[in-house]
């Protein structure tokens, strides 16, 4: 129900926004989030961007793997 | 190095952490983090000794039968358009369900967001009642739409407050050593709204919903229980700040009061309930149809007299244990709230197959 998944955006147009879900373009409503930009990632639930996202701390394992050992977890 | 070899890493080093730490009962709180979890089958990546309980963490199965008893009886006397999300449109009570209202020719329409709710009365002279339903995650985008809705639009606030719940999940006695706390409802609520949760001594962490996200949180959450560490954690830190969503915090605070509503499986919880303000009555559905809800008197389902949807929310049995799991209640013909939703413990088991070994 309150799931959300991360959208790339590509176009603002206050309060809407065009967002790419993996190839699917869809409207999505930005009014919580007023200052995000074109190639933010964010997290769009219910049809509303609701937090931005760090991609390249989901896309990168070695990053991650390498963020752990530093941080002594593995 | 690939996913499957990290979450193997991660599982080994559990293994090397939980050897002295003794049982452990973690609890989740969120349906979709059920979801990883079962859908990876990581409880079987973990020693015996740590437990991994589902708590109340969706929004659709802990809306009591009460308010979706109201919302049957305001369609049935009301010439209204009902828009609501699709799995609160199959929950049943007695038989009956907004998609059993909807095949007799009531106008129930399933939206994906508010947006289309207030699309739908904009273009319509009818009134239109949206179901309210959802944690801190979707309560604001109810609240933007108040605040920018037509005169013929109205909400049936079954909102709730999640935060609340935890407190009052510990204050029934619910034996837990740690929390993994909601993802997404902490993108808005931030960090800082668990601190006050702080004082029961019970280690949190705010985790993201891939698996390795999962069993990071639960090597972090072991090794702060055995050095007594009762802080608040944050592991998705790529969406999770300590503030959160401060324009959504302010949106929410406009529009909704607090009240001490009741959650199916936890009973009444107290400042849990987000009632629309007296300013904004107007597109409250209680007020607007005062008139209506005034002959309506609540009636229990016998045929959930067996279920026990209630004690699966507070992770005091697993869905196995209920009588009626995958025989006479399925997420085909389901009888309890936990096997519609697809965020319910229940509906996760089922359907990834989860039997007795
Ligand atoms: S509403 Fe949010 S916290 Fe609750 S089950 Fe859904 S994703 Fe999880
Ligand atoms: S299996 Fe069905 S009846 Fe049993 S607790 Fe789950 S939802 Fe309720």
């Amino acid at each position: 129900m309150c799931l959300a998944i991360p959208a790339e955006v590509e176009e603002v147009n206050f309060p809407i926004a065009i967002v790419n879900f993996g190839g699917t373009r869809k409207e999505v409503r930005i009014d919580l989030l007023p200052d995000v930009r074109v190639g933010d990632y964010v997290l769009v639930h219910v049809g509303y961007a609701i937090q931005k996202v760090d991609v390249k701390e989901v896309e990168e394992l070695a990053a991650i793997y390498q963020k752990l050992q530093e941080e002594g977890i593995l | 190095m690939n996913k499957k070899e990290l979450i193997s890493k991660i599982s080994e080093k559990i293994h090397e952490e939980a050897k002295d730490a003794g049982k452990i009962k973690i609890m989740h709180l969120c349906g979709t983090h059920e979801d990883t979890i079962t859908k990876y089958n990581l409880r079987s990546l973990l020693p015996d000794n740590i437990k991994l309980l589902s708590g109340p963490g969706c929004p659709v199965c802990i809306i009591p039968d009460e308010d979706l008893q109201k919302v049957f009886h305001l369609i049935e006397k009301e010439n209204i358009i009902f828009t609501t999300f699709g799995d609160m449109a199959r929950v049943p009570h007695n038989g009956k369900s907004l998609f059993y209202y909807k095949a007799k020719g009531y106008d129930i329409r399933i939206v994906y967001s508010i947006f289309d709710a207030i699309k739908i009365a904009r273009n319509s002279s009818r009134t239109v009642v949206h179901f309210g339903i959802g944690f801190e995650t979707t309560m604001p985008s109810t609240a933007l739409a108040i605040l920018d809705a037509p005169e013929n639009f109205c909400v049936f606030s079954s909102h709730r407050y999640f935060i609340p719940a935890m407190e009052h999940l510990i204050s029934l006695g619910v034996e837990v050593n740690g929390f993994i706390n909601p993802g997404h409802v902490s993108t808005i609520t931030g960090i800082k709204a668990y601190e006050k949760i702080k004082k029961y001594g019970i280690p949190q962490i705010i985790s993201g919903f891939e698996p390795e996200d999962v069993m990071l949180s639960i090597l972090k959450l072991i090794k702060a229980i055995k050095r007594g560490d009762a802080e608040v954690f944050n592991e998705y830190t790529r969406a999770v700040t300590y503030d959160g969503n401060v324009m959504a915090q302010k949106v929410m605070d406009d529009v909704f009061s607090v009240d001490d509503w009741e959650w199916r499986g936890l009973g009444v919880v107290p400042r849990s309930g987000a009632v629309i303000k007296e300013e904004y009555s107007e597109f409250d559905v209680v007020k607007v149809f005062e008139d209506a809800f005034s002959d309506f008197v609540p009636v229990e389902d016998k045929a959930k007299k067996a279920c026990r949807c209630g004690d699966v929310l507070r992770g005091i049995i697993t869905p196995l244990d209920c009588p009626l799991f995958n025989k006479r209640c399925t997420p085909k013909d389901p009888v309890g709230a936990c096997m519609v939703s697809f965020e319910g413990t229940c509906n996760i088991w089922a359907k990834f197959g989860v039997e007795r070994n």
